[in-house]
Parts: C-alpha cells; structure tokens; sequence
C-alpha cells in the first residue's frame, strides 16, 4: 500500500526572463493522501508550480519539500508515449530507467495497464491508439512506479467530453485505491469538483492562492453526482472563486 | 495494376526521349565524338561490359567505404555537438566548411596525405558526404519533444540512456534522411577522388574510365560510364531506402503510408 507523500512550498520563487515573475513567495501545504485541483486563468503559473514540484524546474527563492523518498509520477498534457515503442514497453520505461529487471518491470507494467483497463492492448503501438487509450496509457506509465505523488497538468482537456468522463471515473477509483496523492490542473470547474477534494484558485501572475476550498461531497463519487445539488452548490462556489481570481 | 500506373509513365518518357534523341543523331549526322546516338552507346556497353562492371565495383567499393564512414563519423559527431551548445557553437562552423570546400581542390591533398588509390578515393567520398549526415542527425536530436526529456530526467535517466533510448530513435527518421542524401553524394565523391587520385591496386574506376574515354574521344563509353555512375549512386540510394523503410515502418508516418 502506498502511502501519499506531503508537499509543503515556502517562499516559492519563479521568474522567467520573459515573462517576469510567474510565482512569488508562495506558501503550500498539502496534507498526504489528498486529492486537490489547481484552477486559475491561462498562464498563471500553474504548471510552473506543477514542474518545481516535480523538480523539473529549480525556483529562484524558496524551497519545495516533499516526504522523505516520495516517489513522483507526472502526466502531461499529451500523452508522449515513445512512438517507437508498444504499450507495454511504454509503460514500463520509468522502471527501466530505473534498472529495474525485466521481468519484473514488464509484470508491473502489465498490472498498470490493467489498473487503466489497457490489458489487452499492451502489443500496440501509440499510432493505433485512440487519444483516450494513450491518455491511459500516459496514466498507466505514471502508476508503474506506484508514486507517492502524483502530478496532472489538465491531462485530459483534449479529449471528448465522454472519454474525459470516463478517465475522471478511472482517475478518481485509482486514487482512492492507492492511497497516493495528487495534485490535478484542470481549467474545468466541474471536474475540479468531481474529482478533488480540496480546490486551490491562483491569481493571474503572479500566482498567489485567492481561494482555498474544501468540497463536501462524499467519497465515492458517480456521474449521477453531477447532477445533484450539493455538487451545483460546491461547483458554484468555486465558480465565483475563480472570476473573483482571475479579475 | 497500381505498380503499371507507376512505372508506365516514366518508361513512356523514357521510351519518347531514347527515341527522339536517336532519330536527330542519325538525321543531323551529328559526329560520334559529340553525341552518340543511344544505340552507340548501348553497343559501348555490350562491347565493354567486362571495364564498366569492373569500373563500377571499384567506385562502388570506395563510394561504400565512404559513405560508411560518413554514417558512423557523423552520427557520432551529431550526438557530440548535441552534448553542449557550447560545443557545438565551437565546433559546427568547421562542419559547415566540410560541405562548402570545393573536393576538386582538395582532393590533391588527400592524394598526398593518403596515397594514390581507394584510401584518398573512399576519404574524398566521406568528406563529400559528412556533412548531410551530421547536420539531419543534429537536428533530429535537438527536436526531441521536450516533455519527453523531462520525462527522462524526472524518471533518473542516465545521460547514457538518454542517448540511446531518446535522442538517437528520436532522430533516426532524419539520420536516414542524411544517410539517403549522403548516399548519392559519396557516388560523386569517389568519382571526383579517381580523377585526381587515379587509378586505385584494385583497378580503374569509373571516374578514371570517364577520363580515359574524354581523351580518346570514345564518347560512347564516355556515357556508358556515366550511366553506370548514376546507376551506382542510384542503388546505394535505393539500399539505404530500404534499410530505412525496414527500420522505421512499425512506427514512423514517414514509412508507415504505402506510397
């Protein structure tokens, strides 16, 4: 069982040369096993904050300190799968990085992509994948690991409504399972809600914290939930949240 | 049926030109020396079958020889200047100055520093076609997607890996776009090499053939010659197409569409 890494920022400091400050002096605590949704206008550093944490990026002040060893996935915006390479050896790559054996890294990736319902397709190659399937595939990559922290930067926005749905659905039973925790980007307020159980709204740059909010909405969710009102309600909320940032 | 649409036209063309050509040699009386009607020229060929072939494999074996220098010295100078901008910035002009030296001039030096013969043949037909190789390489490995660095670098990745299982299958679709350019070029760089290099322990190239033919006047074998040349350069070119084809189908758009 993996136990969710804590991610805590203090005086978070970015600047771009072009661009200027992206993220000045930002303070965050995010408790382990959480699930919680970054919202905020195009372009306020988001995804900036997504790639220190990962430590992608190094900030010009300040310090970001995850749990000791905590293990971190990232998805993307696209899939970038290894087109070269078929689903299962796709998803085993972190663990080949990592000179983990192949016999067990290929069970582990063959778990993965079961966890993602991709069992059957794992001698296929990204071309003849549908956007959905490689998303899951994407997402099957990032589990492999079994990461303490998992990132999303608005992972699913260029799907259909239906499969995003569906990978929201798979995304949230995977989490509750797993323990793991996570950090989404998402522009959709709607799945912002569905999914996290804490929101956090930024600013237009530099991004700073406007809004804090816990959803109270239970823990399995469906899409039936969607249409009920304690979720119009907590979704409302956190519409105002935004316009009132973003203004 | 679609292989007969492909190849009739450029037969037709092929056919109308052969013909034209040996109708206005015949009916303009135009001297031998100067233009000899195709059907000279295939008499050439059948008359001097034994010195073309003989020509062709040597010029074959030095254009092979280079190019094959060309596909390891500059895939490996391709992921050295990829290391460090640094680098690169140093060294990519003197790269430059491998394709816009003129080999006609040079090649006299190869001839002093290398001996007469394959050796100063094979080195002017690498020189000739490096730097196509390097210069697609590079860039195929400066085009990786940068999500996908950021993948390997957030998974631990060693430089090494990085290399072999990124940035070289990333680059192989214009690795081969090199090699195939290079491919036609190192034809023409062994040909160049044999004017000045002469004739190689193996025997005479072509470009010697095309030289002794020009000074006999014999211009007949003087076009076989080049024929056999083209056609030489050609089947290099046609052998790294396949190669590339066989390597890049699974996945690459490129090779994946029947074309």
């Amino acid at each position: 069982m993996v136990a969710g890494a804590s991610v805590h920022t203090a005086g978070l400091r970015r600047v771009f040369d072009k661009g200027g400050v992206v993220i000045d002096d930002l303070d965050l605590e995010i408790a382990a096993g959480s699930f919680v949704a970054l919202l905020g206008p195009s372009g306020c550093g988001k995804s900036t904050l997504l790639r220190l944490v990962a430590g992608l990026d190094a900030p010009d002040a300040g310090t970001v300190t995850l749990a000791k060893n905590a293990r971190v996935a990232f998805v993307f915006q696209d899939a970038h799968l290894l087109p070269w390479r078929d689903v299962l050896h796709n998803t085993a790559l972190p663990l080949e990085l990592a000179k983990v054996g192949v016999t067990e890294r290929l069970r582990e990736a063959r778990d993965a992509l079961a966890a993602v319902g991709l069992a059957d397709a794992s001698d296929k190659l990204p071309h003849e994948l549908s956007g959905g399937m490689r998303m899951r595939v994407s997402l099957a990559r990032a589990l492999v690991t079994k990461p303490d922290l998992l990132l999303l930067d608005e992972p699913f926005a260029a799907l259909d409504e239906m499969t995003r749905q569906r990978l929201d659905d798979q995304l949230r039973e995977l989490w509750s399972q797993l323990g793991l925790t996570v950090m989404f980007v998402t522009h959709s307020v709607d799945e912002a809600a569905y999914l996290a159980e804490r929101a956090l709204v930024f600013s237009s740059r530099p991004a700073r914290i406007v809004a804090d909010l816990l959803f109270e909405l239970p823990r399995e969710r469906t899409v039936a939930l969607r249409a009920e009102a304690v979720f119009a309600k907590e979704a409302r909320g956190l519409r105002v949240a935004l316009e009132k940032g973003g203004a | 049926m679609r292989a007969l649409r492909l190849i009739a036209p450029p037969f037709v063309a092929l056919v109308v030109i052969v013909s034209v050509w040996e109708f206005l040699a015949r009916a303009l009386a135009i001297p031998l020396y100067l233009l000899p009607p195709p059907s000279a020229i295939a008499v050439a060929i059948a008359h001097d079958l034994g010195d073309l072939a003989l020509a062709a494999s040597v010029t074959g074996r030095a254009a092979v020889y280079g190019f094959l220098l060309s596909a390891v010295f500059g895939t490996a100078s391709a992921v050295l200047l990829s290391a460090s901008r640094a680098l690169e910035r140093a060294l990519y002009p003197y790269t430059v100055f491998l394709q816009t030296v003129p080999i006609v001039a040079i090649a006299p030096l190869l001839v002093l520093w290398f001996g007469a013969g394959m050796r100063a043949v094979a080195i002017s037909a690498f020189i000739v076609s490096v730097f196509p190789v390097i210069a697609s390489t590079l860039a195929g490995i400066r085009s990786v997607e940068p999500a996908l660095r950021d993948l390997f670098r957030l998974y631990g990745a060693s430089r090494f890996d990085t290399l072999r299982k990124l940035e070289l299958p990333s680059a192989l679709p214009n690795l081969v776009t090199g090699l195939r350019v290079a491919a036609g070029l190192a034809v023409i760089g062994a040909i160049v090499g044999e004017f000045v290099a002469g004739f190689s322990e193996s025997g005479a190239g072509l470009g010697i053939l095309i030289l002794s033919s020009y000074r006999q006047l014999r211009t007949d074998l003087l076009f076989a010659a080049v024929l056999f040349a083209a056609m030489l350069g050609l089947l290099l070119f046609g052998a790294v197409n396949l190669a590339g084809h066989f390597l890049l189908r699974r996945w690459h758009p490129s090779a994946r569409e029947p074309s």
